[in-house]
């Protein structure tokens, strides 16, 4: 599905904030993979996925999306094989737009814009649709802007949004970090039964250990710019969080161990 | 008959710029790019409209051709931003500047030129007179005519924002973060806006030197860029809520312009002010609008106040 090899990249070159983020990341993500991926803050997750989604480009390494050399591809190119929620409920909806109008452009990701009319009402029946299954009731709230909604709605929202149109790819970069528990709850279990439903293949962050573990098939540990663990399978199944703590303390040393985001459990 | 004669004089004047406020409208508020280069097409319209004019062409297809040039303007403010990375104010200017040469260059020269034909307005004139066989108030024809444009434009940019197209633009200027994740071509959807905002404010501009002036003035695009952001404030404070639609939104921000054209004549018919204190009835217009949220809100919680004080004196008076 997705072959990074020797993927890097170095923030402000030349400058005295120089910063090598990622140091020749390797990954094969197969059909139908759910990876967790987890590490310490500044490890490169985000970075990861954004180069994936080309937000950066990398500096080296070869990026390859369904058989596709995309390392060259410009961001809204990609944006057809990519669904992608953002950790910022902001970022990931057009608060001065209604709801149906954020589906409508949604609809629109995998396809060239024209000058058809941006919504009709066939749509607009199947975006009730698929908003009823939010549960949040927002089928009936279709033309209020979207800025008016609370974070969790809008997340859930974002993550409607991001697999209205089936992605190659799902990048999930701490998605429910920004949400109170119960919440954060809820976004997940949609994310999970969404995954399970269209058999989507998705990369999610997480700072959660246990919901790291609970969820996918696989789970990758960041470090320090390197992919240092990656487990899949029976194995995975088998992790406690005390292994990865264990794990984590061994790569990153002592110092390290008390990193607080990373011993949410 | 002052009065009526001042209050059409500010309209038809306030509906020359109804194009004009569209444009900044859809730049300000629906790209969100602070764009300057509309002090140099305002002119860039009323300068082409003067040479095709006076080449004898139709008065009408000179609109045309101020809007296409218009829109070549926006394409460079356009370029200048989203390929060499220059930020928005900056590629404004720049376009703005360059465009004080080019205009000059168009009107071979001279700060003013004068129109040997007929113009829109007097080609009207001439046909309402002749099919009425009398001859009707210039300013009755100039209203007509700034109405009608202002209501195309209008209806054209409902559609146009409805469409996939538009609404990825509205899309770009709330969250290109999200308008990027969506496929959408970011750039190219500035670009796209800038042209159209542009192609509007030049056609206002040729509209201006046909309705107001009947001549091109190289000077003429002074301050256009306060006037417009002025017009689209009043028109959003005076009328607009939360979860008014688009069409609504736009004819509201072109009552802007004809308001503030009514206001700016009557200030002007007030003995001590003459036209050099233009700019300055602009600035307090301007800043008036600007506060009038605040003056809302300070009158809206004086009332809470009283309200409340009323409230426990009354419990106050039970208890004693
Ligand atoms: N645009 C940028 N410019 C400069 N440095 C950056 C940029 N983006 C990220 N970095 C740096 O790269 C490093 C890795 O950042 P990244 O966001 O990938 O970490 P992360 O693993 O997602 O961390 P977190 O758990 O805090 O989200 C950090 O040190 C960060 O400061
Ligand atoms: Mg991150």
């Amino acid at each position: 599905m997705l072959e990074m090899t020797g993927i890097r990249k170095t923030f402000n070159i030349g400058t005295v904030n120089e910063k090598q983020v990622l140091k020749g990341v390797d990954l094969h993500i197969y059909p139908g993979d759910f990876i967790t991926v987890i590490g310490g803050n500044g490890a490169g997750k985000s970075t990861l996925l954004n180069i994936i989604a080309g937000v950066h480009k990398s500096d080296g390494g070869r990026l390859v999306l369904d058989g596709q050399d995309v390392t060259y591809l410009p961001e809204q190119k990609r944006a057809r094989y990519l669904g992608r929620v953002f950790q910022d409920p902001m970022m990931g909806t057009a608060a001065n737009m209604s709801i149906a109008e954020n589906l409508a452009m949604a609809f629109r990701r995998t396809r060239t814009r024209g000058l058809r009319w941006s919504s009709g009402a066939a749509e607009a029946a199947h975006y009730r649709q698929a908003l009823e299954r939010l549960d949040l009731g927002l089928e009936n709230r279709m033309t209020t802007k979207v800025g008016l909604l609370s974070g969790g709605q809008r997340q859930a929202l974002t993550l409607l949004m991001a697999t209205l149109q089936k992605p190659k790819l799902l990048l999930l970069d701490e998605h429910t970090a920004a949400l109170d528990p119960k919440t954060a709850a809820k976004v997940l279990a949609l994310t999970e039964e969404i995954i399970d439903e269209n058999g989507l293949t998705a990369l999610m962050v997480t700072h959660n250990m246990r919901d790291a573990i609970k969820l996918g098939n696989r789970l990758i540990m960041m470090h320090d710019g390197n992919i240092i663990y990656d487990v899949a399978g029976e194995e995975k199944r088998a992790l406690q969080v005390e292994d990865l703590l264990k794990k984590f303390e061994t790569a990153a040393g002592e110092a390290l161990s008390n990193d607080r985001m990373l011993l949410t459990q | 008959m002052t009065f009526l004669t001042t209050l059409l004089s500010g309209v038809s004047q306030g509906l020359c710029w109804a194009l004009l406020t569209l444009g900044v409208y859809i730049t300000y508020r629906l790209l969100d790019f602070a764009d300057l280069s509309v002090e140099g097409t305002f002119p860039l319209g009323a300068a082409v409209t003067a040479v095709l004019i006076n080449a004898g062409v139709n008065p009408f297809l000179a609109i045309l051709a101020a809007l296409a040039c218009g829109m070549l303007a926006g394409f460079c403010t356009g370029f200048l931003n989203t390929v060499c990375k220059i930020p928005p104010i900056l590629s404004g200017i720049l376009t703005m500047i360059a465009l004080y040469s080019i205009n000059l260059r168009i009107q071979a020269g001279k700060a003013t030129v004068t129109f040997k034909k007929d113009s829109v307005k007097n080609l009207l004139s001439g046909w309402f007179s002749k099919l009425l066989h009398t001859n009707v108030n210039e300013k009755y024809i100039s209203i007509g005519i700034g109405v009608c444009f202002a209501l195309l434009a209008i209806i054209l940019l409902y559609f146009f924002f409805g469409t996939e197209i538009g609404a990825a633009i509205r899309a770009t200027g709330n969250n290109p973060f999200m308008a990027r994740a969506l496929g959408v071509n970011t750039s190219r959807m500035t670009v796209l806006g800038l042209m159209l905002s542009n192609g509007l404010i030049a056609a206002s501009g040729s509209l201006y030197a046909q309705l107001e002036y009947n001549a091109a003035i190289v000077t003429m695009g002074q301050g256009a860029i306060v006037i417009g952001l002025a017009a689209v404030i009043i028109g959003e404070v005076l009328f607009c809520h939360k979860d008014h639609s688009f069409a609504y939104r736009m004819t509201a921000v072109v009552l802007g312009a004809v308001i503030y054209y009514v206001i700016l004549a009557f200030a002007l018919k007030v003995n001590f002010l003459n036209a050099t204190d233009l700019k300055l009835i602009t600035a307090v217009i301007v800043t008036f609008a600007l506060s009038l949220p605040v003056i809302k809100g300070f009158i809206a919680d004086r009332r809470e106040r009283a309200a409340n004080r009323r409230q426990y004196a009354d419990g106050g008076a039970d208890h004693a």
